[in-house]
């Protein structure tokens, strides 16, 4: 199987503290269904884990599938310069059955960002390079949809409810403290 | 777009589930084959074939002659998958692109369900149909699957001259992804790239130069439990 390919560096979106025990990484797109279903789940395992735990995502968007994605993961990443990726994130995530260009440029505003910001990022496709190095990150370590979730590097398996990611999480730490 | 379970003789086991019917397993090729079990290895010469690609248009595997070719086996268009294995390479098409290499789906579907699910899906390459005589190019690599009757989810890496490089047969309802293909391609283009700097050898004899046992095999994901939830969505 796969491991993480390359591992989670500064590079990353981390949510958390790099002493934790546990680093959980999901590929995600905006707009897939799943990952919207997935995202109060990664959340309730934040809340479990507090500071045990940090979570990192990589953007993963079918493009040609998700019409919404490409800009939805460039709005997140505009949103990063002024030090609000997760919330911008978080945003996205809750409202997923409304990501045209002008949901988005209101949903910064709503954080408190300007509106330019992620016009301009949207014109200028200016983080579709780091965007697409997320996706060919997620290729090379095997992810073949999303979400796809990786705990200390390797992929996660099982199924996507709290209990059995919860037991995973748990068992990598046991594994840690040996 | 329901997550739900799928039967468990549906899933993806370490053995193909229809095996479990007792009927004795016949050589892979025939028409009897209850699951594919013996996709054609690597350093086999791949069978050459035409299969139609629209409803008046053909594709022959000779056609990629000079160049890499993968072609993706696949059970049928309009299977409820979320991540879809041809959506996925769909979004990779350039990373193979940039080994020279062509992208080719196969199934036993027509070219008008082929012509209308590329639509649908936005699909930028191939989709050939394997549909008369029902599978019968499916049954030269070795991958039908007569109980199912359709294609296993099979890939092959097919170098320049026609030898295949990497095969890989995964379960029928597991996503192999792409990460074996592109490393299959790497250790294509690096085999052609030392040969390149040796004197006296020219790059186009690398595909003959090097015996196709450069090609890593990957072990098979079966060890994959049986439903994850992509693996079940749509």
């Amino acid at each position: 199987m796969s491991p993480l390919t390359p591992p989670v560096s500064s590079h990353d979106h981390i949510h958390g503290d790099a002493s934790a025990a546990v680093t959980l990484v999901e590929y995600g797109d905006y707009e897939c269904p799943y990952c919207g279903k997935a995202h109060p789940l990664v959340k309730a395992l934040q809340r479990h884990f507090g500071k045990r735990m940090r979570f990192v995502f990589r953007n993963f968007p079918l493009t040609q599938v998700h019409q919404h994605a490409e800009h939805a993961a460039e709005a997140a990443e505009a949103a990063e310069a002024a030090g609000q990726f997760w919330p911008m994130h978080d945003v996205i995530f809750e409202h997923q059955a409304a990501l045209d260009d002008s949901d988005l440029v209101r949903y910064a505003e709503g954080l408190g960002l300007p509106g330019a910001v992620i016009v301009d990022a949207l014109a200028g496709q200016k983080h579709a390079s780091r965007i697409r190095q997320d996706f060919l990150s997620g290729v090379r370590s095997g992810v073949n949809g999303t979400p796809s979730f990786f705990i200390n590097g390797q992929k996660y398996e099982g199924e996507y409810d709290l209990a059995s990611m919860t037991e995973a999480i748990e068992a990598e730490m046991t594994i840690g403290h040996r | 777009m329901t997550a739900r379970k799928p039967p468990a003789a549906t899933r993806p086991s370490r053995k193909p589930a229809l095996a479990k019917i007792g009927r004795p397993e016949s050589a892979p090729g025939s028409t009897s084959d209850l699951a594919p079990s013996t996709p054609l290895s690597a350093g086999t010469q791949a069978p050459d074939f035409k299969l139609p690609s629209t409803p008046d248009q053909s594709v022959a595997l000779s056609d990629f002659r000079g160049q890499p070719v993968i072609l993706a086996f696949y059970p049928a268009d309009w299977s409820p998958v979320c991540g879809d294995q041809l959506a996925l390479y769909n979004e990779v098409l350039s990373e193979f692109q940039r080994h020279g290499a062509e992208l080719v789906g196969i199934s036993v579907d027509g070219p008008w369900s082929h012509v209308a699910f590329a639509e649908h899906r936005h699909l930028h390459f191939p989709l050939l149909a394997d549909f008369e005589p029902k599978g019968a190019v499916a049954r030269r690599y070795g991958v039908y699957s007569g109980g199912h009757g359709h294609s296993g989810r099979a890939l092959f890496v097919i170098d320049g001259k026609g030898m295949i490089h990497w095969s890989h047969l995964s379960p029928i309802g597991v996503n192999p992804g792409a990460d074996g293909i592109l490393a299959a391609l790497e250790s294509l283009s690096s085999a052609a790239s030392d040969l390149e700097h040796r004197p006296g050898t020219t790059a186009i004899d690398a595909d003959s130069a090097r015996p196709a046992t450069v090609a890593t095999p990957r072990a098979p994901r079966s060890s994959r439990p049986a439903t994850t939830p992509r693996e079940r969505l749509s």
